[in-house]
């Protein structure tokens, strides 16, 4: 049979196709016949984190950092209650990370506080003796893009029915009626903070990278639950 | 019968190929070394402001490596190899050389969109899949050319039997379409939003666990079908050929190919143990992995066993040692990922440097050391000079091997090292280390790893001055030479 495979380009073709296939037939399409449901009293992101996922993603924090608190004694003594699927339902793409050079961050918003972040991005080792990551002073001074984040919310809105409220909707004007939302949240942030540029920015109605940022980090943990009424 | 000689092969794809391999391989290499230091030596992140960081830097690394090092000598070598096991030229048909050289041309775009879109923070943020949307639809582009290129010299075939080789690069073509498209299937928001925000930016058609499930689907799957199934290609050509030795066992390259083919796509969610993805998925890719020893070594041995008898050759002969030693490095990769894949051995490895180890002992080894070999072999046909210097060849294997040796066995200390300081726990069941303790104890470990990119990346500075000698003025050679190269 191989020999008869081996002269015949279209049909081997076929053949590995199929057999390679086969693994993600079995393994991996089941678990979409689930959806990935949110767990009980998860929000989904603000504009102003999801601004900050961006530049999470944009400085490539997942080089360093993990978001997956795995069930063993020692990570829960460490980062807090190991992670649930359900935690994940509006994280896309998915930022658990690969590697630890830093420590994991699933639960960030527990025990750090916006201070202690503005602090660290612009010193890591002021926080933390010893430490090797890299400061981020330029996340002081780029300005987050919050118009691409409320984008993103209108899409995940509209095509996964992730729910955010009616005032999340297409176009400029939508954009331009919702901004002061964003802009309200991200001086609660700057409130907190001392740099004075990025005060003054936020004043000024534009949004400094690291706001967005401490936004992001300050909503992964049990911020995002809403409390029961 | 059509006589060899007859035939003159066309190697002006084949050629560009190489120039890039050489290139990016250099650059990507460089870029690893400086990353590598940076974690030893944290000054080093502040050279090109924020477009210096280690973070934004990694994966232009890993991406310049893969896609541009690794994917020029995987098209490079098929376009030489591709010709001489079809029996057929690229000159042949003027469709073909078109559809090779546009192939090359779009990839060069790709090449320098990833590298300045990745220094810019456009990202999706997947591991080697990183390029946005407009890039990736570029790459379906490339992909389907060399496609086109491919069945198109199939077709015009002389030689109707495919020869192992071929196979492999098959797989390759078909694997990576499959999963590409999938892992990367994304909605750009811009559209979706009336207009608002980067035309760049899209999110990912999955969310959470799986998103994770098809991304690790992929994430294991480019190392299977870029840095295995190539490669392999590459090895069952360049070594026989190098060596004037048949292929020692036509069964065991159909066991091992049919079988790496069913079993490594099942191995992706090793990389999502202990997470939350479903418990039988994680046991799934456990078992897989463990199996996958099998088609693995099956191919390594069988490289191995057609040196029998012609052993003087790893003496005489620095190609037939680089490819020796990739087959080797083959074999300690492929024994290493299944070993930790087991659960309990990957609690104490994941998210430590003993995962990277494992990585560049594949890829510095074996993916390297085969696409050099290959290289190597190609240029006194392409270029017909003879190598411009065996001792540079040698120097260059020892420097690179000691390299390679240094990266792992620091590395595999340091993760383990620090595996354990983050489970320790004192008399009460207390931590014993906070965080930053299991980073300052890993010095000594992270400065060896950059000394040993910095052998690894001088080899590589010889290797291309190797190469750029013999292209202009080595020794003219009056006809091709049969099997091993000659070299001054």
């Amino acid at each position: 049979m191989f020999h008869w495979l081996e002269k015949r380009p279209f049909f081997f073709a076929v053949g590995v196709f199929l057999v390679i296939a086969f693994a993600g037939l079995i393994e991996i399409l089941p678990n979409f016949a689930e959806a990935s449901r949110p767990v009980e009293g998860l929000r989904p992101y603000t504009v102003l984190e999801l601004a900050g996922k961006e530049v999470y993603k944009k400085d490539n924090c997942i080089a360093c950092h993990s978001q997956l608190i795995r069930p063993f004694k020692a990570e829960t003594d460490r980062y807090g209650q190991y992670s649930l699927s359900g935690e994940y339902a509006y994280d896309r793409p998915f930022l658990w990370g690969s590697k630890r050079t830093g420590p994991d961050l699933h639960r960030v918003g527990n025990y750090r506080t916006t201070d202690w972040h503005e602090n660290h991005m612009w010193e890591p080792s002021s926080v933390v003796p010893g430490s090797i990551m890299p400061a981020y002073k330029h996340q002081f001074k780029n300005i987050a893009d919050l118009e691409t984040a409320y984008a993103e919310a209108v899409t995940v809105k509209n095509v996964f029915n992730v729910p955010y409220g009616d005032d999340i909707k297409p176009g400029k004007a939508a954009w331009e009626a919702y901004k002061p939302k964003v802009l309200a949240e991200a001086k609660k942030i700057a409130a907190d903070m001392k740099n004075k540029d990025v005060k003054d920015a936020v004043a000024a109605g534009k949004v400094p990278e690291v706001v967005a940022l401490i936004a992001y980090l300050n909503s992964l943990g049990s911020s995002r639950y809403e409390a029961k009424k | 019968m059509q006589s060899n000689a007859a035939l003159e092969y066309d190697y002006s794809v084949a050629k560009l190929y190489t120039y890039t391999a050489i290139l990016f391989g250099f650059v990507g290499m460089l870029i690893g070394t400086l990353i590598a230091a940076q974690l030893a030596f944290p000054e080093l992140n502040y050279l090109f402001g924020e477009y210096g960081t280690f973070s934004r830097l990694r994966p232009l690394h890993t991406n310049v490596v893969i896609y541009g090092f690794t994917v020029s000598g995987v098209f490079a070598t098929f376009y030489y190899s591709a010709q001489r096991v079809l029996k057929v030229s690229m000159a042949e048909s003027k469709f073909i050389m078109f559809v090779g050289k546009l192939q090359f041309a779009l990839y060069l775009i790709a090449a320098t969109a990833m590298v300045v879109t990745e220094l810019m923070g456009i990202t999706q943020s997947k591991e080697y899949a990183q390029m946005e949307w407009p890039l990736d639809l570029l790459i379906v582009v490339i992909w389907v050319l060399w496609g086109v290129a491919m069945f198109g010299l199939i077709g015009i075939r002389r030689e109707k039997a495919l020869y192992i080789s071929m196979w492999y690069f098959i797989a390759c073509f078909l694997g990576v379409a499959m999963l590409y498209l999938f892992n990367n299937m994304a909605i750009p928001t811009y559209f979706t939003s009336g207009n608002l925000g980067s035309v760049m930016h899209s999110v990912s058609m999955y969310s959470g666990t799986n998103d994770a499930l098809v991304q690790w689907w992929w994430g294991h799957n480019a190392v299977a079908f870029v840095f295995t199934v190539p490669i392999v290609a590459m090895i069952y050509y360049f070594l026989p050929k190098e060596s004037g030795q048949a292929v020692y066992s036509y069964k065991l390259s159909l066991l091992s190919f049919w079988g790496l083919m069913f079993v490594y796509l099942w191995a992706g969610s090793h990389h999502l143990l202990w997470s939350t993805v479903p418990d039988w998925m994680q046991t799934m890719g456990s078992v897989f992995s463990v199996v996958l020893i099998l088609p693995s070594w099956g191919s390594a041995i069988n490289m191995l066993l057609t040196m029998k008898g012609e052993w003087n050759q790893l003496t005489e002969n620095p190609l037939i040692k680089f490819m020796v030693l990739a087959s080797t490095f083959y074999m300690l990769s492929t024994l290493e990922g299944p070993i930790q894949a087991i659960k309990s051995v990957n609690a104490i490895a994941h998210f430590t440097d003993w995962i990277p180890g494992h990585v560049h002992d594949g890829v510095l080894g074996w993916v390297a050391f085969m696409i050099m070999a290959g290289l190597f072999h190609m240029a006194p046909r392409m270029f017909k000079r003879e190598i411009y210097s065996k001792k540079l060849i040698e120097a260059q294997f020892w420097i690179q091997t000691t390299a390679v040796v240094l990266y792992f066995t620091s590395m595999w200390i340091a993760g383990i090292t620090q595996g354990m300081m983050w489970r320790a726990v004192d008399e009460y069941g207390n931590l014993m280390y906070s965080f930053i303790d299991t980073v300052t104890v890993l010095h000594p470990y992270y400065a060896i790893r950059a000394l040993a990119g910095v052998l690894y990346v001088t080899g590589f500075a010889m290797f291309a001055y190797n190469m750029i000698k013999t292209m202009t003025s080595s020794r003219e050679l009056s006809e091709e030479p049969q099997f091993r190269s000659p070299m001054a």
